[in-house]
């Protein structure tokens, strides 16, 4: 039972680019451009200097509309996904990238291709979050347009991986030869062409990509409803959790890592990382303070009205951000486009539960948002942080967080220096990337998680799915 | 003296053209050649740093959906294709390599190829646009449609074309053809207003009033075209040119239309005697000049508010070097191949001083540039760098060595400053 003869468990840690959410601070003097690549480069090298496991960026689909014009108070604007990602992995050597790419907007042999060119180029750094688009406002921007019903968007979230994973496998280790003596290019008989007939796909090809140095990207998983979770147990090799809170993040981490034995899987073929704030002060009384300065600049008067229109599904123009909740009941409208987190279901049922919470804690409209919205989850001395963090990892409330920082490109510079090396000194942080298989490259990005390499196990299957 | 600097003159660009292990399909056998690289990207770096360090004014970076060797109007193409053993099969997406190889050059154009017919529009304009943010203002889009069985199997979304091959090869007009072409031409549309639809100081920041956007100043595209529309706006804020100059490689009446319709920019392919040419099969620089510009006069392309298409000629080269002539070089390749290489474009071989003359008379027919087709890489590349390039500099053409600030591809093209056109409609309206 000593500490000797258990290894502390080992923190991983993910930095999020700040996003087009309104817990992005854009009003602080030191708030850089959300588009220009020398934030991208300074982020990506900060989260490597901080010897972070990868970096992660969600993907834009559309604008967000709201009252029926681009929704103007947040940050807006972003890179392409798989553009920005290949071109931090350019500028880092060890540090992974992960990005949100659609499997409802994208096709397979295409996006397939995309994240195996990366994969090479990187030497093996690559991961994907394959999110779902439900609703028809995305789909107002592409080819297949309309929107899949719930039911189908983890069909098709199935099938894709399935598809892509064969196309991932479809030329051998060994295909390409390179041979200039004899002439021999490639042997075709370890090339295998892939047909698939699904309920959402139609497909026969030949991928143009010899197998990867991962085989295939980390698999992220963000979703967490129970087909989520079950789609999450046979696919993802990390969940991006909402469950931040230690005992929640507890029996999300048993419900989850529970499920992976029905899939033939060990417990540490996934890792399960919550997304996280942080506020860090030089006393527990200057961080409290510097959360409640940021929360009210990520929520500014008028941020805190849309908010609540949002909620309400209707324009509410003479409501005051100091004053109380608006007293007329929801409306049917969809006043946000674009945002999942304000899609409400029952609103007559969350207005009642907004104003059951103003009334008891005696918060104004605006109180009330900072309140809903921008709860920080680690605030405090970075001693205390790096003890909280440690908490949850050792006591199986996570294998670590995704970091999600307030303000671009500098939001993490803080945590790297202070944070880290706390963490580094309880011993449950490396202190360098894992040695690369080869010569000349880092680590994969799958190594630097230390999740086992999938093909090992399945490689029989594979093969012989894919021969064609 | 540099042509860029000088007036108004349209600067006369030299370009490159980068594929695999080279344009001859036994160049992988080359001692220098490096096929067990070509999926790294340190092999793409080191290609592309090769042009910038010589002073190329971009590279192109070839793509297709499908394995090469297949040839897409080959009415028997194989579905699904594959990998023929002497060849290179394989390539990165070149959107993504150029994604990479952007930040490890400072002066160099990236235009990588992206295909249109079953890709998205939306990811396809936003990507590009991306690209353009990273390169600081480098990037440019060579546009190609995907015309084949094995293309349309693979996406599974889609049809292919019914296109009848000889027609298109005669460079007779072609219902088929002309559906995906019309699409292409929706590609390139939408990528045009989204890459406008953010005005340039769209971003506000004003604490005041709570905004971080002037949404006047971000606008809806509101595309409807026959086959897909586009609701826009972009993702993407506007990048550092605005419009990123549009490139295609065109054979016929009926793509170097689509050119006058869509593009800046268009390669040509005048004398070769390849029935790979197509429609451009024997014809010389002024015929082909002719021939763009009178489908400019079709399209009516001066009302569509373009300047006149750049026509950039391409030609396959090969240089003598001290162990061998570029002549022995392309006998032993044919031998390694076991055929005489066709190719779409001119095969130009011989010195550099040779290759640099027969620029020379080309430009007197009036084209606006040349892209080199390296015969071998990175051989041939590294011959053109070190005895081309500096040639066909001392005569004013192409870019000089870089040094300075990075320059905009569009300004390489003497493209005007790309004008945004819902600023235009907003000024009018005022």
């Amino acid at each position: 039972m000593s500490a000797a003869s258990h290894p502390k468990r080992q923190v991983h840690l993910v930095a999020h680019f700040p996003g087009v959410n309104s817990s992005t601070v854009w009003s602080d003097p030191n708030s850089g451009s959300q588009i220009d690549f020398e934030s991208f480069r300074h982020f990506a090298q900060t989260a490597e200097r901080g010897l972070f496991d990868y970096v992660f960026l969600a993907e834009g689909l559309r604008l967000r509309e709201h009252g029926g014009l681009i929704h103007d108070l947040d940050v807006a604007g972003r890179p392409a996904t798989l553009a920005i990602i290949t071109a931090m992995a350019a500028v880092t050597r060890n540090i992974g990238v992960v990005g949100t790419l659609s499997s409802t907007f994208n096709e397979p042999v295409e996006l397939a291709r995309q994240l195996a060119t990366i994969d090479h180029l990187s030497g093996g750094r690559v991961g994907w979050n394959g999110g779902t688009s439900p609703d028809a406002f995305h789909g107002g921007n592409f080819r297949r347009g309309g929107y899949l019903p719930y039911g189908e968007r983890y069909v098709r979230a199935e099938e894709f991986v399935r598809l892509a994973k064969q196309l991932w496998h479809s030329w051998e280790e060994d295909a390409v030869r390179a041979d200039k003596e004899s002439g021999v290019f490639v042997d075709p008989a370890r090339v295998h062409s892939v047909t698939e007939s699904s309920s959402q796909f139609n497909v026969t090809a030949t991928s143009t990509l010899p197998r990867s140095p991962q085989g295939y990207p980390v698999i992220v998983q963000a979703g967490d409803s129970p087909a989520g979770r079950d789609f999450a147990s046979q696919n993802a090799e990390v969940i991006f959790s909402l469950h931040t809170e230690y005992e929640d993040g507890q029996r999300f981490y048993r419900d989850v890592k529970g499920r992976l034995a029905g899939a033939g899987r060990s417990e540490d073929s996934l890792l399960i990382l919550p997304g996280a704030s942080f506020v860090l002060g030089d006393s527990p009384e200057e961080a409290r303070e510097k959360s409640h300065e940021i929360g009210l600049a990520q929520i500014s008067p008028q941020t805190a009205i849309a908010w609540v229109e949002a909620i309400w599904g209707r324009e509410l123009p003479e409501l005051d951000p100091d004053g109380p909740l608006p007293s007329i009941d929801p409306g049917e409208g969809a006043q946000r486009l674009g945002q999942v987190s304000t899609q409400v279901a029952d609103r007559v049922a969350r207005a009642a539960e907004l104003r059951a919470r103003a009334e008891a804690e005696q918060l104004t409209l605006r109180e009330l948002v900072v309140a809903e919205t921008t709860r920080h989850t680690f605030v405090g001395t970075p001693e205390h942080v790096a003890s909280e963090i440690d908490r949850y990892v050792q006591g199986r409330a996570s294998d670590g967080f995704v970091l999600v920082p307030h303000l671009t490109p500098t939001g993490l510079d803080e945590f790297v220096d202070r944070v880290v090396p706390l963490l580094q000194e309880r011993g449950v942080f490396r202190t360098e990337y894992p040695a690369a298989a080869g010569p000349g490259a880092g680590a994969t990005l799958r190594t630097t998680l230390g999740l086992p390499d999938p093909l090992a196990a399945r490689e029989p299957d594979t093969a012989k799915e894919a021969a064609a | 003296m540099s042509p860029i600097t000088s007036g108004n003159a349209t600067p006369f660009t030299v370009g490159i053209a980068l594929d695999g292990a080279g344009w001859h399909p036994a160049a992988w056998r080359e001692d220098a050649a490096r096929p067990a690289e070509l999926f790294t990207a340190a092999y793409w770096q080191h290609l592309i740093t090769t042009a910038d360090a010589a002073g190329a004014d971009y590279v192109t970076l070839e793509d297709a959906v499908h394995l090469q060797g297949v040839d897409p109007l080959q009415p028997n193409a194989e579905v699904p294709p594959r990998p023929q053993r002497g060849h290179v099969s394989g390539r990165l997406d070149a959107l993504l390599t150029a994604s990479w190889v952007a930040p490890h050059t400072r002066g160099i154009g990236i235009i990588p190829t992206v295909t249109t017919t079953h890709t998205e529009p939306f990811h396809v304009a936003t990507a590009l646009q991306t690209l353009d943010h990273i390169s600081l203002g480098r990037a440019g889009w060579q546009l190609r449609i995907s015309t084949g069985a094995a293309d349309a199997a693979a996406f599974g979304c889609k049809a292919a074309p019914a296109i009848d091959a000889r027609a298109v090869l005669a460079g007779t007009p072609d219902a088929g053809l002309q559906e995906t072409l019309e699409d292409a031409a929706d590609a390139a549309e939408v990528a045009r207003r989204l890459w406008d639809s953010w005005q340039d100081d769209a971003v506000i920041r004003d604490v005041a009033s709570g905004r971080f956007l002037d949404s006047d100043r971000v606008h809806h595209i509101h595309f409807e075209g026959t086959h897909f529309s586009v609701a826009g706006p972009s993702i993407v804020p506007r990048s550092p040119q605005g419009q990123l100059p549009i490139t295609l490689l065109a054979h016929s009446p009926q793509i170097f239309e689509l050119a006058a319709r869509t593009a800046d920019v268009v390669f040509v392919t005048p004398e070769s005697d390849s029935v790979r040419a197509g429609a451009s099969r024997g014809k010389s620089v002024a015929q082909l000049v002719a021939e763009v510009r009178a489908a400019e006069q079709r399209v009516d392309r001066a009302a569509l508010g373009l300047e006149p298409l750049r026509i950039v000629a391409d030609l396959v080269v090969g240089l003598d070097t001290e162990a061998e002539t570029a002549t022995d070089r392309l006998a032993r390749l044919d031998a390694a191949a076991g055929a005489r290489f066709e190719s779409d474009a001119h095969v130009s071989t011989g010195t550099a001083a040779e290759v640099a003359d027969l620029i020379a008379e080309w430009r007197e027919a009036r084209i606006q540039g040349v892209r080199i087709r390296p015969l071998t890489l990175p051989g041939d590349l590294d011959t053109v760098a070190a005895e081309l390039l500096p040639l066909l500099h001392g005569q004013g053409l192409g870019a000089q060595p870089a040094g300075g600030e990075p320059i905009h591809l569009r300004e390489r093209f003497g493209l005007a400053r790309a004008v945004n056109r819902y600023e235009t409609a907003q000024e009018v309206a005022a």
